[in-house]
Order: C-alpha cells, then structure tokens, then sequence
C-alpha cells in the first residue's frame, strides 16, 4: 500500500461533498456529473446555464490548482485510442442507462441513502474491479 | 445569474477536489480497482469524506422549505431496483475499469491539456446520445 495518501483524500473527499451539499442547497440539483453534462448535447433550454457553469468550474479547477500550489501538475493516460473511445462509449451509456455514475449514485445517492444507488454503487465497483484484474492479471494488459 | 456563479463554484470545488485527491488521475483510480495488485484504498477514503459531507447536508435539507435561488428540490424520483439501473451499472463499471476514468475525472483532465480525456469524453458523450436515442429518454441524475 505505498501509493496510499489517506491526508489528500480525505481532504479532496471532502471538497467533493463541499460541492454537492453547494449545489444542492443553492440550486436544489444533485452533483451528479453524467446527469450534469448529459443534457448539454440535447437542444438549449433554461438550465443550460448553470449547466455549462458548473462543467466550465470543472475544467478550470486542476490548472487553477496547479498555478496555486506553484507546480504543473499532469496526469498519464496510458489507453490507447480503441480503448479511449471503447471505455468512454461503455460509460456514457451505462451511465445513461443506470441513471447516474460515480458521483450521482457513490457521492450524491449514498448520500441520501438511496437503495436503488448503494444497488448501483456497488455494482459498478464490482465490475470495475472484475474488469481490471481480468485485463491486467489474467490477459496481461491490453493497448 | 445566481445560479449560475453557485453552480460555477460547486464546479471549482468538485475539480479541486478532484486535483487534491489525485482522483483526475486515472492511475490513481485504477490503483483502487486492482485489488490484486499493489492496492491503494486511497479512493475509499475521497467517497468517505464526501459521504461525511453529504449524508448530513442531504439530511437537513429534507427539512428545509427549499434551496436558496430555486423553488423546489430537484431529487431523482426513480424507486425500486430494475434490470435498467442494473445493466446501466455492469456497463459503466467495464468501462470505468478499461481506462479507469469516469465522467467527473474525465471532464476535468481536459483542463490538464490531456487529449486522451478529450477523446475519453467526446465517446462518453456518444454513449449518452445512444442510450437517449435508444430509451427516448435518459433520466441520468
């Protein structure tokens, strides 16, 4: 366990809920980021305001970081293009499908006690850990 | 306008969050997943402290008449456990595991300059489209 940071995590945790107890008590919404983006792609109506606000934070977030703690942080994706596009496909549908990810069912659903996302929650970490431990123990990794 | 410099904010939150966790990191997160190899429960502990924030903060606004700039809560209604919510979950939990992104992180490596989340985000958004095109309807949230 050497990659373990409990200090950050729990400190980044906590700005995740920060930020959906923000949304929901100002805006009434639940912080969940597929429910969020997904009807940015279908035709402009009144909450594509603070929609778009809430992904352009998003986005800025990391680099604002990165200039505040005086270090660029980056990440390594080492996916290649199939699989990108294979991945990303899979879970904006599953996502669709099942009503919400990480965020809406694990931070938001859990957090209002929600059956149906403690259901979901731990159904997605089991197939995500089925997932990873068959392409990179069994397999051996793939592109 | 209120609205939208509240959910600015909570966007700002959620991604340093994010940065801070080392979440936007899909390494990170896949450290958590491969629990047959050199585990990290890093993870656990971010869905713990937002959990400490939001079972609380959930809580106390079943009390409230409303939020601050908004008539009514918007919650999900969906009850009962469905095929639907089940299928959605195998399928996004495949995914999640191939590349070890989900939407949050993916949306906010695109500030990072990263075009694997670019990519990653752009088939994200294809797979919203399907299942809309598919269902009629996507009642995501």
């Amino acid at each position: 366990m050497e990659n373990f940071t409990p200090v950050p995590a729990l400190l980044g945790g906590l700005l995740i809920g920060l930020s959906a107890a923000l949304l929901l008590w100002a805006n009434g919404r639940v912080a969940g980021i597929s429910g969020i983006a997904a009807p940015l792609l279908r035709p402009p109506d009144a909450d594509h305001g603070w929609r778009a606000a809430f992904i352009i934070g998003l986005v800025a977030a990391a680099p604002i970081y990165g200039v505040v703690i005086g270090e660029t942080f980056a990440i390594t994706i080492s996916s290649s293009v199939p699989v990108l596009l294979a991945g990303g496909l899979l879970v904006g549908f599953g996502a669709g499908l099942g009503s919400g990810c990480t965020s809406g069912h694990g931070i938001c659903g859990l957090g209002r006690l929600s059956g149906r996302s403690l259901v979901s929650t731990l159904t997605f970490m089991a197939t995500a850990v089925a997932t990873v431990v068959i392409v990179h123990h069994l397999i051996g990794g793939i592109g | 306008m209120g609205k939208i410099v509240t959910a600015l904010a909570a966007g700002l939150l959620f991604g340093l969050g994010l940065a801070v966790s080392r979440m936007i990191d899909p390494a990170k997160v896949l450290g958590f997943l491969d629990v047959a190899g050199d585990w990290d429960p890093s993870l656990a502990l971010v869905m713990g402290g937002a959990l400490a924030v939001t079972i609380p903060a959930y809580r106390l606004a079943r009390g409230a008449a409303g939020p601050w700039l908004e008539g009514a809560f918007h919650l999900p209604t969906a009850k009962g456990i469905d095929a639907r919510l089940i299928a959605g979950a195998v399928i996004f939990g495949i995914g999640w595991g191939l590349v070890g992104l989900c939407p949050g992180p993916a949306i906010a490596g695109i500030g990072l300059g990263n075009w694997e989340s670019l990519v990653f985000a752009a088939a994200m958004g294809g797979g919203f489209i399907a299942v809309g095109a598919l269902t009629g309807h996507s009642r995501v949230g």
